[in-house]
Order: C-alpha cells, then structure tokens, then sequence
C-alpha cells in the first residue's frame, strides 16, 4: 500500500466523525467520499482542497508540482487575506514538460524548491503533488526530504493528487500534512492558560478580523488559526494551545482530533456565523480554558465583551426594523449561513417563509444541517418551474440563496441577495451579521428590481416565462385529476414488503377485511414486515391512514404539518433515511437511478428492501417532468 | 425634487463651467463645410480650439474675429467682415457660423446688422450661409450656447416646405443634446435606422468628430449633417430631441415646417430606451429587430450583476443640467445615492435631478462635498479633487484630456447604459476597501489582553 493511500485509509477512519461511527467495520472501509460520477460530478480536486485548506498560510511559498493547469489555471483565485506576507498569493509551479514525463519531475522539483528559497527564502515550502507526477512516480516525500536536509529549510509534502478523490477528501489530507511535517515541531518562546486554536477558518474577505478582535480584547491568545491569516511557526506550534475551537466544518475534523489525541488539547465545533453562535463560541472557547486551568473570571471577561457586542449589533440591527419589518424572506441554500441569519433577520421583524428554517432553535438548525448538508445547494438545482412555483407560492420580497444569480433573480422576479459570498463580503461575528442585514436592506430597496420586472416595449406579457410555467402547472394539475381510477391502482400496486413482495392493496384488504389495528397483527396476517422488518414503519402509516378515513381518532393536521409527516416517514429503515432526504437529493442532484440514490443518501444499501419504493419516489419526481417535456415537445 | 441652490461665493475655484460660445462652436461642428468663428480678442478662440483639441485629439476649425482693443472700441464690423471674406475665400467654408462672446457683447457690436451690410457689400459671398448667434461668455454656459446655436441654425437654415408637401415617411431628424458623443449618435443611429428610419441629425457630430482618418485635409469641418440636408429638414415626418434643452430646438423646427416632434428628456437606461424603442415602433409600425432584443436582455444582465457594486454607494456629480438630471436618475435606478450635486445654470430642469439639493457652483464646491462619497463623476478637471479626497474619478462629459477615447464613450441605447454599468461598477471594484486587521475594531484591546496574561502567571 502506498503511502498516500494509506493516509486515505486513515483519513476515513475518523473516530471523530458522527457519521463515519455510525458505519459498520466494511462500509467504513469503503471511505466516506461517493463515487464521482462521469459527466455528473462537480467541484474541485482533492488536489483544489489541499491547496485551499493551506493556502491561507501567508508566509508560505505554495509550489505545485504538476502541469501548468493545476496551478496556471487556478493560482490567486481565493479570498483569504492577509495581514502581512503576500508570498502565499505568488504562483509557483513547475510546469512540467514532456520531457519530465518521460525522464521524472524530481530533479526539476529540487530545483525549483531551490529557486523559490534563493529567491523568496521563505520559512517553508509546501510542494503539492498532483496527478501526472503521480502517475509517473515522483516521489515527492524523498525530495522534500532531501531538500530540507540541503537548505535547512522545511520543505513540507502535500501528498493530494486530484485523482484521489473529491475537495473534501484534500482538505483532509492537507490536514495530514500539517500534522506529518508541521504540527509540534518548533515550540512556543512562552505559553498562556488563554492559547487557543482556531481550526477551519480561512479568513475570506477578512471575516477572522470580525473576530479575532474581540477575541484578543477578552485576552485569548490564538496561538494558531490553521489556516486563515496563519504564519508557518505558529502552525508549527499549534500542539501547545489549551484548547481547540473547530469552525463549523468537518473538514479539518483530523487535525482537532489528533490535537487531541496526541497533545491532549480539547475542542469543540462552534460557528461565527450569526450572533448567537458566536457568542456560544466564546463562552465554550473560555470554559475549555477555564477547565484547563484559566481562572474562572476569565469567563467574566467574556460575558462582558459578549454583552457589550451583542447589544451593539443588535441596536444597529433593530435600526433597520422600519424598513425591514413584515417583509418575507425565502432561504434558498443549504450554505453555513442561512441559518445563521434566521435569528436576525426575525429579529427585524422579517418573515421567513418557504423554507425548511422556521425556528432558529438548535434542533432546528441540526435538522437543516443534517438535511442540507454542510454544502449541499439542494434548492439551487431545482428545476426553474419548481423554482418559480415555490416563489410564487411563497409571495417573498427577498430571497437569500448562494448562486445562480441572474436567472434565479429575473425568472423570480424579486430582489436577491446571495448570502454565501463570502468570498467578497465578510459576515462574521456581531458586525458581520450587521454588515448582512445592511446587505439585505440595500438588496430589497434597489430600484433596479422594478426596472428588470417591467416587459420589453416588444414582449406580450402572455409570452413571459412565468406565464407559461402557470400554464405548464395547470396544465399538471388536470391531468393527475383527469384519472382517479388510474390513480388509485397505482397507489394500491405500490409495493410494501419487499422481502415477501406484497402491495399496499393487499395489506389495506386485509386490515379491513379482519380490522387489524397493529403492526403485529398486519404482519402476521399477510407476513408483510416479515423478513427485514424495514417497512414496519410503513405499516403503522397504513394503519393510521386507515383508521383515519374510517372515522378513528383524527388528528387535524395543518397542510405543513402533513407534508413534514409524510417527509419524515422513513423509507430505509437500516440506514434510517427519510423520503424528504431521498426526495431533496433527487431533486437537487437530478438523480434517476436507485443506484445513485443510494450511493448519495445511504438508502437501499442495507437489506435493499427500500430499492422499489426508492424507484417509485424517483418515479413520482422524475417522470412527471419527463411527461411534460414531451407535452411540450409535441 | 431638487432645490435649486446657488453659491454665493465671489471666486469661483476650479470651475465646472465652460462658456456658451465653445457650446455654440461644438454645435457649429456638427455641419459639413463648416467653419465656426468667435466673433470676440484671439484668446476666445483660441482656449475653446485648445480644449476641444484636447478632448477629441483631432485638428478643430474655429476662427476668430481678432479684435483689438481699438476694434473693439470703435466696433468690430471691419473684423467680422474680414473674417467671412477670409475664410470664404481661402478655407472655403459654405457656412459660417458666428458667435459673440463677452468681448464684443460688452461693447454692444450689432451682428445681425453687420451680417446684412456683409450681403449687401458682398454679393460674391451669396452662396455663403452666414448664422450668428448672440452668446455672451458672462450669461449661461456650455448647454445654453448649444441650445441657441441649434434654434438658430434652424432658424435661418431649414426652408420652410410648401403648404401641400408630401411628407418623407422614412425621414426622421434627431435633435441630440450637446452632451451626447459621436459614439452615442452611431449608437442612436444605429438604432433608428433598425426601424427603418433615415436618421438625419441635427448637429451631426458623429460624422465629424469621430475622430476618422479624413481622406484629404479639409480647414473646415470634416463632415456632419450637410446644408442641403438641413435645408431640406422641413420635409421630414417626425422629430425627436434628445434632452431638455433641445425642446426649443424642436418647437422651431416645427414651427417653421410643421413637423412633429417629440421630446426625450431622458436617454440612458433600461426604460429610458424602451420608451425610445417604443416610440420608434410606434412611428415606424415596424417590430423590433432581435439585436436590440438580444441587447436589453444583456442590459438587464448587467443591472443585475451591476447592483451588488452600485447599490447604496454614494456619487458626487458635477455636469451640465440635462446631462446633470439624466445621469444621476440613472445611477439612482442602480440604485446609488447623489449625495452631491453641482451644476452650472439654474435650469428648471435641475429640480428633477434625484437628490436634495443642486449647488449651482464649482470643482471646489463639489470637493468640499465630497468626502465620503464613493465616486466623482465629472469632466477630467475633476481629477486634482480625486487625488485630494482619494476618490475614485469617473470622466464624464468633456473636456476628457487625459484619456483617450473620449468622443465614443457611450451612455445612450441599451448597449450604451450596460458599458456605462460595467466600467461604473467596475471602478467601485477597483476601488473596493479591502478588509485589514482593523477594519472592524480598530485597535482592539491588546493591552488589556496583556494584563490578562501577566496576572496568569
């Protein structure tokens, strides 16, 4: 096994990981990262995350060593800013050549690695491995090795060819370079009880200067933040810090937890995003050094600089209350931000309707966060009817999303502000929220909305898009009415069981038929829910239904209330996935096969007996909208 | 709606202003074979002949009387005389266009009498068109002397068609505004003609001050709207003026030859230019052509990508009137805030500029504004109040001395605003604060943060 598919194994053999512990000793093997999917796959490299995840390091000369495009085509394209050094914007590449195919890159990464220390002497150099060099077996561990021994420098291996695996994964073993090569390796001239780690924060757009501020000023040392705005000897001494704060991201989980592990400095995973977020980081930042040591006032200290910029913000915040009052806001995006925001944004008075974030509690927030995913744009990839359908339904004044601007702006025909933009707007702690809400207020009151709204002096307005997807819906609507008999032989055929294959029909037969009123009964009478046991669940839906339409107790449920019932049914019972989870996914990756819904929700890949209803969901999704582009066609 | 205020400062510092006679000069340019000439001391002449050079980068007919100072004690008829013989004979303009400046309105020279002793005197000169105007350096400025210069034009030069003319139906005069560049009037062409329409403008510097290798050197004008042309104005179905002050242009055209005119007081943007494109349908009973489909859709486009930079920003704008009112009505559609306004006559139109106030002043006045804007937008003298205040210059109108490209920077059209919100936007970027360590909380408490940690240990 090589070495850098080892430190793959190892990477996905996160302890710390929720999910990852949840899977059995196989799946775990298998890894975390999905299989891409040619001509379906988007995002970056594990070669892009690596340089993600390291690139803020600001003193740091970022040399890759591939081909021109890993470097040439992508260098100085990302917000991290600096407060000193510039050297981490510089591009350094080797650019190999034909020639360096053929006879090996090594030589020409030595000497490059020499250049850039003649030329910049940095105090170290990150090499990046990428895929060709890969391919032909450079082995750029022993020329970082030889190099340091040669210049004194450290010259540190980033082990992510892009062909490993997706962003994600890079991120993680840019994590592992740090903790090979960097970590515990020089150590502090002192140490404070306050030494903290700030892990996953890049500093885009300046965002760790809404915070580290404020940090300081309660008179917590950041010992390190890896890696935004970092200097190469403080990552280096990052295993003498008390504690660790994770940023509401899983993506450097390995080095937290080896901190840990290793140098026994506890952590927890918080977020600067929204205002109470940041505060309740701060007051677990100061209890983690107060455990370890720091004298218990220091938690004081905190609730005073909480208290004082909580109320700052949120007097500012409330200054837009007038203008902001009673309008509705859509939440599109499953970004780190939108719930964040949802506390303020109620806090002026503003509504947000047509999204899954109706509270801002924290169950609420995980619920959003387990069905969203921490990057997933699952509404973004609706298809634009639905799109338009759901703002038309929602009748917003804003909506909030990530992406997309242009088409989603105009075919909504409302003013939008795109909220994850965090590469050029910062929205951090207690005046990055203000910064947001401001954003908000300019978004809804530009004048440009009323203009782009209004119809060419050429156009009819029964030509417009949204007249026709108005017809397209109605058109929908008539013709799921036009066949109830059709209808209800589907609903009956719908598989239940499918160990001992049994429809609903059947089942519903014999509950009237002998008035079952348990799951028990149902399975001992048809052995439905015999074999796996996976749609017990489903029949005490059955069940209910039933006793509901025959009169049994009724429980009046709000059209809300239904749909989050009939999304939180479970379909997979091994893997316990819901059919809002399965239906979001599908909907958001344009999935079509039981094979992709498994391989992107878990469902079906226990005791398969979901497959069938997994298919009909697809169906439901999928061929309706075929339908209609054929109707279309025609 | 804007109130009108004026500065009452004695000396005007950096001026904003240019004076109505170069105004008159620039509307003169906009006729083929023509010669504009200052009837007034060298210097007139020659500080209008410096600054359009400068602007347009091209060589600039415009003469002078050359009054003396006895001249112009003892009147300067023998001057004005001399002057149409001279450039009659030797640069062979067939239209010489005359305006008064301060000099020569002081003393009261009668100009319209010395052009009518000039015909009597002179009967060689009968196939020489002679238009004065009377514009005074003192009274008005740069839009004002255009204005007059246009009305007079047509005055004196458009025949007046018979009773029972058979109007062109494709034949359609512009009256643009003295703001609107060559560059905006091949865009208005391009336009009008989309419909159909022979466009003839009235002046007509896109076909001289486009800044066109001339195939031969020409002392005169090297192109523009032709005598003939204008002469036959009078036949044509429709009018349009461009800008405010171009409605008495319009109103004297139809006067004099009855055609319909109507008036756009505003050009640049999305329903400014549907409300043009509409008339010219409605005019033309013609639909649209799909470029100009394909162009507002790229406009619409550009104000949405445009807004995240525009909106909220703050704009200091130092203009002429009209072009004053339409510009900043089309930054405030971006959504942008005029937070300060000056300009150089106390036009009524300037009630209409989206803003609280319009200072009639100067650059100083404008700078002493400014601070805290985001962006200048004004003529290239603007640029020592940008280098002071460290903000952003946006050139605008002319003179544009230190850049290149001036007479084809376009406003106008759908394309025209989508460019305009593009290199606006894009100097707010250029431009944008980058966050530093202090942005949020300047100094933060790092002593403080000591005490802490020698009270730990």
């Amino acid at each position: 096994m090589s070495s850098v598919s080892a430190t793959i194994q190892n990477v996905f053999n996160e302890p710390a990981c929720p999910k990852n512990a949840a899977k059995s000793e196989k799946e775990r093997k298998k890894g975390c990262t999905k299989q891409l999917q040619p001509g379906g796959a988007a995002g970056g490299c594990a070669f892009d995350g690596a340089k993600i995840a390291l690139q803020p390091i600001t003193d740091v000369a970022h040399l890759v060593h591939g081909p021109i495009a890993c470097e040439g085509n992508s260098w100085d394209n990302r917000g991290a800013y600096s407060s000193g050094s510039t050297l981490y914007r510089t591009g350094f590449t080797t650019d190999i050549n034909e020639t360096d195919v053929v006879f090996g890159g090594e030589k020409r990464l030595y000497k490059a690695i020499k250049e850039i220390i003649e030329k910049y002497n940095p105090p170290s150099v990150f090499v990046y491995q990428t895929c060709v060099p890969a391919m032909i077996g450079d082995d750029i561990d022993a020329v970082c090795k030889a190099a340091t021994k040669k210049f004194g420098t450290p010259i540190v291996p980033v082990n992510s060819p892009g062909f490993v695996g997706p962003k994600n994964l890079g991120n993680k073993l840019a994590g592992e370079a740090l903790l090979a090569h960097v970590i515990g390796t020089e150590e502090p001239d002192y140490t404070t009880p306050y030494d903290v780690n700030i892990i996953g924060e890049y500093n885009l757009a300046g965002e760790m200067w809404q915070v580290e501020p404020l940090l300081k000023e309660i008179g917590f040392r950041i010992l390190s933040c890896i890696s935004g705005d970092a200097k190469y000897h403080e990552v280096a001494r990052a295993h003498r810090a008390r504690a660790t704060m994770m940023v509401c991201s899983k993506a450097m989980i390995n080095i937290t937890r080896k901190l840990e592990d290793l140098y026994g400095i506890p952590y927890f995973e918080g977020s600067f995003y929204g205002i109470g977020d940041m505060s309740d980081s701060i007051r677990q930042l100061a209890q983690l050094c107060i455990d370890r040591g720091a004298p218990p006032e220091f938690m004081d200290r905190a609730e005073a600089v909480i208290a004082r910029e909580e109320k700052l913000a949120w007097d500012e915040i409330m200054s837009y209350l007038p203008r902001l009052k009673g309008k509705k806001v859509l939440l599109i995006t499953g970004g780190v931000k939108s719930w964040s925001v949802v506390a303020a944004l109620q806090e002026v008075g503003m509504e947000i309707v047509g999204t899954s974030v109706k509270k801002s509690t924290k169950e609420d927030k995980e619920r959003i966060k387990e069905l969203m995913g921490e990057d997933a744009h699952a509404f973004d990839d609706m298809s634009p009817r639905e799109m338009y359908k759901m703002l038309r339904d929602a009748k917003a004044d804003i909506m909030l999303s990530g992406g997309r601007s242009q088409f989603i702006a105009l075919k909504a025909n409302m003013p939008w502000l795109d909220i994850n933009q965090e590469r050029h707007h910062a929205y951090s702690g207690y005046k990055g929220m203000v910064d947001l809400v401001k954003e908000i207020d300019k978004a809804l009151y530009n004048p440009i909305w009323n203009q782009v709204r209004t119809i060419a002096p050429w156009s009819n307005p029964a030509d417009s898009w949204q007249a026709k997807a108005d017809a397209e819906a109605a058109r929908e609507a008539a013709e799921l009415a036009a066949d109830p008999a059709k209808a209800e032989a589907k609903r009956r055929a719908r598989k239940i069981c499918n160990c001992k294959t049994i429809d609903l029909g059947t089942i519903e037969d014999a509950i009237l038929a002998s008035t079952l009123t348990t799951v028990e009964q149902v399975v001992e009478t048809t052995h439905a829910g015999s074999g796996c046991t996976g749609c017990r669940g489903k029949i005490g839906d059955i069940l209910a239904d039933l006793a509901a339409k025959a009169g049994g107790p009724v429980v009046e449920l709000t059209p809300e209330e239904a749909e989050a019932r009939r999304r939180s049914k479970k379909i997979c019972n091994c893997k316990e996935v819901t059919l809002g989870t399965i239906e979001d996914v599908v909907r958001a990756e344009r999935l079509t096969t039981v094979a992709e819904v498994t391989a992107a929700t878990d469902a079906g890949s226990g005791c398969t007996g979901c497959c069938e209803d997994i298919e009909e969901i697809l169906d439901a999704i999928v061929a309706p909208a075929e339908e209609l582009t054929a109707i279309a066609a025609e | 709606m804007a109130v009108i205020q004026t500065s009452n400062k004695a000396c005007t510092v950096n001026p904003l202003k240019m004076s109505q006679p170069i105004g008159g000069a620039l509307a003169f340019m906009g006729i083929k074979d023509s010669m504009p000439l200052f009837h007034g001391s060298q210097g007139c002449t020659s500080f209008g002949l410096v600054l359009f050079v400068r602007h347009f980068k091209e060589a600039i007919p415009l003469q002078t009387t050359a009054m003396s100072e006895v001249a112009t004690v003892l009147g300067g008829y023998e001057n004005v005389e001399q002057a149409i013989v001279n450039i009659s004979n030797k640069q062979r303009a067939r239209l010489i266009g005359i305006c008064s400046t301060g000099v020569t309105e002081t003393k009261g020279d009668d100009v319209d009498s010395y052009i009518k002793l000039v015909r009597q005197q002179h009967p060689e000169l009968d196939g020489i068109s002679l238009v004065y105007v009377s514009t005074p350096d003192f009274k008005d400025s740069f839009q004002d002397g255009w204005e007059k210069t246009v009305v007079k034009i047509i005055e004196t030069l458009v025949k007046a068609p018979e009773p029972d003319v058979v109007r062109d139906p494709k034949k359609l005069v512009v009256l643009p505004g003295c703001h609107y560049t060559p560059g905006d009037l091949d865009e208005l062409r391009d336009i009008i003609e989309g419909f159909g329409f022979e466009a003839l403008f009235l002046p007509d510097l896109a076909a001289s001050l486009d800044g066109h290798i001339p195939d031969d050197f020409t002392p005169t004008t090297l192109g523009g709207i032709s005598l003939e042309d204008i002469a036959g104005l009078g036949n044509a179905s429709h009018a349009i003026a461009l800008s405010p002050h171009m409605l008495p242009a319009a109103q004297a055209l139809e006067k004099k030859a009855g055609v319909p005119f109507k008036l756009f007081e505003r050009m640049i943007g999305l329903l400014p230019t549907d409300a043009f494109i509409k008339h010219l349908m409605e005019i033309s009973g013609r639909d649209v052509p799909v470029k100009f489909k394909r162009q507002r859709s790229q406009l619409v486009d550009a104000m949405l990508d445009g807004h995240f930079h525009t909106g909220g920003k703050k704009i200091a704008v130092g203009l002429e009137p009209d072009f004053l009112m339409d510009l900043s009505s089309f930054l405030v559609d971006m959504g942008c805030h005029i937070s300060v306004a000056v300009s150089t006559n106390a036009q009524p139109v300037l009630e209409k500029v989206p803003t609280e106030s319009v200072l009639i002043g100067d650059l100083e006045d404008l700078e002493r504004m400014a601070p805290g804007c985001d962006l200048l937008i004004t003529h290239a003298h603007g640029r020592q109040a940008s280098e002071r205040l460290h903000i952003p210059l946006y050139r605008m109108f002319l003179p544009i001395f230190d850049r290149l490209g001036a007479g084809h920077i376009t406003t106008v059209g759908y394309r025209g605003a989508r460019d305009r919100i593009f290199e606006i936007a894009n100097t707010f970027i250029a431009n944008s604060h980058v966050a530093k360590p202090d942005t949020w909380y300047p100094h933060p408490g790092e002593e403080t943060a000591h005490g802490v940690h020698s009270t730990a240990h």
